[in-house]
């Protein structure tokens, strides 16, 4: 049991905390944003798949993580298209699309890396880290927090762009008008069709983002169904959070710390079966559901679709 | 009305409507309607509950597009697309239902509806609504949460919102329903001095007085048609006696005077009867933006009506919400037939009998998607003989909601029909029905006529008396002063959360209340 709580095991704890995070934080704002406009956006785990497919794509062959980041966050969009069209704009059931998109980008993105690559897994280079100067010589906190992607840093900042644009401005306001009562926003002259399509568009984005992140700096590499359910547990973040950015980011450290115990035990040698030590983070989620769940207030017409003139 | 007539005013029309028709599934909603809406003219339109007024404002607002005929404005032909488009033409609507976004503040739902790139601007609102209420003379919470809000205030923040905008033609959708009558008679003075500006508006209301009052002209729709219109010269010739007469000859077909006059109730309670409904120091905490109650006590004997009068929003919700169990008391104890009942939940309460009719009818009266017949027996899911093991009976369900139907007048296309489908009118009947089936022995009604019309109005009371004649106590809360009058055995005036005072229904009742109401001593 030596070293478990060393210096360098509980960085590299915290490291691997932040890396598991960062996918889950952007599928957290990303289905935040959808839930707000009531859209339940259960499609999201396909939009990461389709991200980190076509980002892991996008990077492998131009030799760019940035590039990577663009095909993957553009993957997502393009889920998010068809999610957009069947359940904004024909008033499709949301549950149903979303699992149907999920089931089938799963497929979809296996085969096609099958395809491609059939059994090899080829690797991207180490992604490299901006290293924030002062900061990062903090023992233990500095290497965990500060040596990362300069992607990580955007994400967390968005944290907060996030919870400027709910509070302080117009779409705002029509985002959660458009999932606590469509009509009123529709009267007021707002297309309700279109401030729901921005919103499943741009949870789209993100999750991709979150998708590219996951295989392109997390793994490094792609191999079917490598999301693992990180959209799924985006979702209940972003219940959880009622509806406040900082939240999701909280929340996804937690679910984050629990990911990266995972590994970190195995690294560190303590011997409890794999099997038990993966399912830390399900664990987590029944935990937070059981002390939270009550808390979560979700708008109310999420998932109803809105027709306008219909009563 | 004939073509000619039509096209020889269109010039003068800013709004107008040839032969408009409109359709849902089962029912004509409107059938070929033509309407004249004019700058400096108080367009009243009347019409039972179902007549199709709302659907018709539907189509003035861009929520719903005509089957037949077509929409001019300024004489142009105009297909109206979208709300947008109707704001735009500079058409401004108060709907009948309530169009606030209960999770955001006042001031964030008037700023609702700018362009998204720009911070909403709140500085420029708030001097806007200063300058609009103090002409107005009504005051507005700009930084309360909407959902806090009486429905009363809630219409009022929606006319201010029309005001706002700057529109041509407003319309309201029976916007005084939840006013007091001092709003009313403000909101009327205030429809006057507009329309002097050389604004049209159209006005809907079941209040024939306020027609009458108010109105420049008047057009009647009965069932989908238009039966009958009053032009203002006609409409200037006549005495409200006689307008009335006219009104309530097109929309019924028989002569009627003063229809909702009635006389005073007289019941004789006996004085030494245990009472049903007894109250004591009742108190609830203030939120931030609704009073709490301070120390109530009343009691309501078996056959009583006991009347709380009192400007909107002054705890009228608290202390009917408290009664039936949704809001925790702070101090004080509620008896049912002698038993305390405070510990007990709502849905206890109500399986002893007691039971409430709230005022917001599709909120938390009844679920909107789920159909008549279900909402019926909302309140009795899972239990016999409607359920059993968990089993919905349909058969039964339908047997008695169909008996219900027909004994309480419901007009509806079907027992399967989604409850919000229905006109307000009919909505509210369903309520009534289930609140006062088998069981009852206190009943609290809270607005129970508002936005009823005439007939459905008389009908309610009606069944609030016999209600009260069964030996069962009511407790009515109203704003409407008459309907107090004419339904109560005594008054008990709310302000601020507490009972000022409690008036006998005697002949000078009337002039005691309004006393009370206004802050004096009876
Ligand atoms: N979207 C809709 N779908 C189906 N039926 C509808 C719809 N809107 C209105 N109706 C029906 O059309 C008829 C007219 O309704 P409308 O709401 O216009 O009546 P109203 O005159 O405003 O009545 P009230 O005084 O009760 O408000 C009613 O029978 C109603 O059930
Ligand atoms: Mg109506």
């Amino acid at each position: 049991m030596t070293g478990l709580f060393s210096e360098v095991f509980l960085s590299a704890l915290l490291f691997g905390a932040v890396t598991a995070a960062i996918p889950l934080l952007l599928a957290g704002l990303g289905e935040q944003m959808s839930e707000k406009a009531g859209v339940l956006n259960i499609g999201i785990e396909g939009m990461m798949l389709a991200g980190a497919y076509l980002g892991f794509v996008g990077a492998f062959y131009s030799g760019s993580l940035w590039l990577g980041f663009l095909t993957g966050a553009a993957g997502g969009v393009a889920v998010a298209l068809i999610m957009a069209l069947l359940c904004v704009r024909i008033g499709l059931n949301q549950i149903i699309i979303g699992i149907a998109l999920t089931l089938g980008l799963e497929g979809l993105t296996a085969l096609l890396h099958h395809f491609q690559f059939s059994r090899s897994y080829p690797r991207l280079p180490a992604a490299d880290a901006t290293v924030i100067p002062l900061l990062s010589d903090i023992p233990v906190i500095g290497a965990a927090f500060f040596k990362h992607h300069l992607i990580v840093y955007l994400a967390v900042a968005l944290v907060f762009g996030m919870s400027y644009l709910y509070r302080r401005t117009q779409l705002g306001l029509n985002l959660q008008a458009a999932g606590d009562k469509p009509a009123a926003l529709d009267v007021a002259g707002i297309d309700v069709i279109k401030t729901r399509t921005i919103a499943v568009l741009t949870t789209g984005a993100l999750a991709g983002l979150g998708g590219a992140y996951l295989a392109n700096v997390g793994a490094g590499l792609f191999i079917p169904f490598i999301t693992n359910g990180a959209g799924f547990l985006g979702i209940v973040l972003a219940m959880l959070a009622r509806g406040r950015p900082i939240w999701v980011l909280f929340g996804a450290l937690l679910f984050g710390v629990c990911l990266s115990l995972t590994t970190a035990m195995q690294v560190a040698g303590i011997n409890i079966p794999t099997d038990v030590i993966q399912m830390l983070p399900f664990l987590a989620v029944m935990i937070m559901l059981v002390l939270f769940g009550r808390r979560a207030s979700l708008p109310a017409a999420l998932g109803i679709p809105y027709e306008r003139g219909a009563r | 009305m004939s073509g000619s007539s039509s096209s020889s005013v269109a010039g003068r029309d800013i709004v107008a409507l040839e032969g408009v028709t409109k359709r849902f599934p089962g029912i004509v909603a409107n059938d070929s309607v033509d309407l004249s809406i004019r700058p400096g003219e108080v367009h009243v339109l009347l019409g039972e509950n179902g007549a199709g007024k709302s659907t018709l404002i539907g189509m003035l607002s861009g929520l719903q597009q005509p089957d037949e005929g077509r929409i001019l404005v300024d004489g142009k032909p105009t297909p109206i697309t979208s709300p947008r488009h109707a704001l735009a033409l500079g058409i401004g609507t108060v709907f009948q239902h309530m169009m606030l976004v209960p999770t955001l503040t006042v001031a964030e739902n008037l700023l609702l509806g700018g362009p998204w790139w720009q911070r909403p601007r709140s500085e420029e609102l708030e001097t806007r609504v200063a300058e609009i209420t103090s002409s107005l003379g009504i005051t507005v919470k700009l930084h309360a949460k909407v959902s806090e809000l009486s429905l009363g205030e809630q219409q009022q923040v929606e006319i201010l919102r029309a005001m706002v905008r700057n529109s041509r033609l407003l319309i309201l959708d029976e916007s005084t329903s939840m006013l007091t009558p001092k709003g009313i008679e403000e909101l009327g003075a205030l429809m006057r001095r507009l329309v002097e500006q050389g604004l049209a508006i159209v006005f809907i209301t079941h209040k024939l007085k306020e027609a009458a009052a108010f109105g420049d002209r008047i057009s009647v729709l009965k069932l989908g048609r238009k039966v009958g219109e009053i032009p203002p010269e006609r409409f200037r010739a006549l005495g409200e006696q006689e307008i009335i007469s006219e009104i309530v000859e097109l929309m019924f077909g028989k002569q009627k005077d003063d229809p909702e006059a009635a006389q005073r109730p007289t019941r004789t309670i006996r004085a030494d009867a245990v009472p049903l409904l007894q109250v004591a120091d009742l108190s609830v905490a203030p939120t931030e933006n609704a009073p709490g109650l301070s120390s109530i006590s009343f009691d309501i004997r078996p056959g009583e009506i006991l009347g709380i009068a009192g400007i909107d929003g002054n705890g009228q919700k608290q202390l009917a919400e408290a009664l039936a169990g949704q809001r925790a008391a702070t101090r004080g104890s509620v008896r049912l037939e002698g038993t305390a009942i405070d510990a007990l939940s709502v849905g206890e309460r109500r399986k002893r009998g007691l039971r409430y009719l709230t005022d917001d009818r599709l909120g938390e009266g009844t679920v909107g998607t789920f159909p008549v017949s279900i909402n019926f027996f909302l309140k009795q899911v899972g239990a016999a003989p409607f359920w059993r093991s968990g089993v919905e009976q349909r058969a039964e369900i339908d047997r008695h909601a169909a008996e219900l139907v027909r004994e309480y007048d419901v007009r509806t296309p079907s027992l399967k029909t989604p409850v919000a489908r229905l006109s307000g009118g009919n909505i509210q009947k369903v309520l009534l029905a289930r609140e006062l089936a088998e069981g009852a022995k206190v009943v609290i009604f809270n607005k129970p006529t508002y936005g009823l019309d005439l007939a459905n109005t008389l009908a309610s009371r009606q069944r609030i008396r016999d209600t009260a004649a069964r030996g069962l106590a009511v407790l009515l809360i109203s704003t409407d002063l008459e309907e107090l009058l004419v339904m109560c055995d005594r008054v008990a005036v709310i302000a601020n959360g507490a009972v000022v005072g409690t008036v006998e229904n005697t002949d000078d009742a009337r002039t005691r209340i309004g006393r009370l109401m206004i802050g004096l001593a009876a």
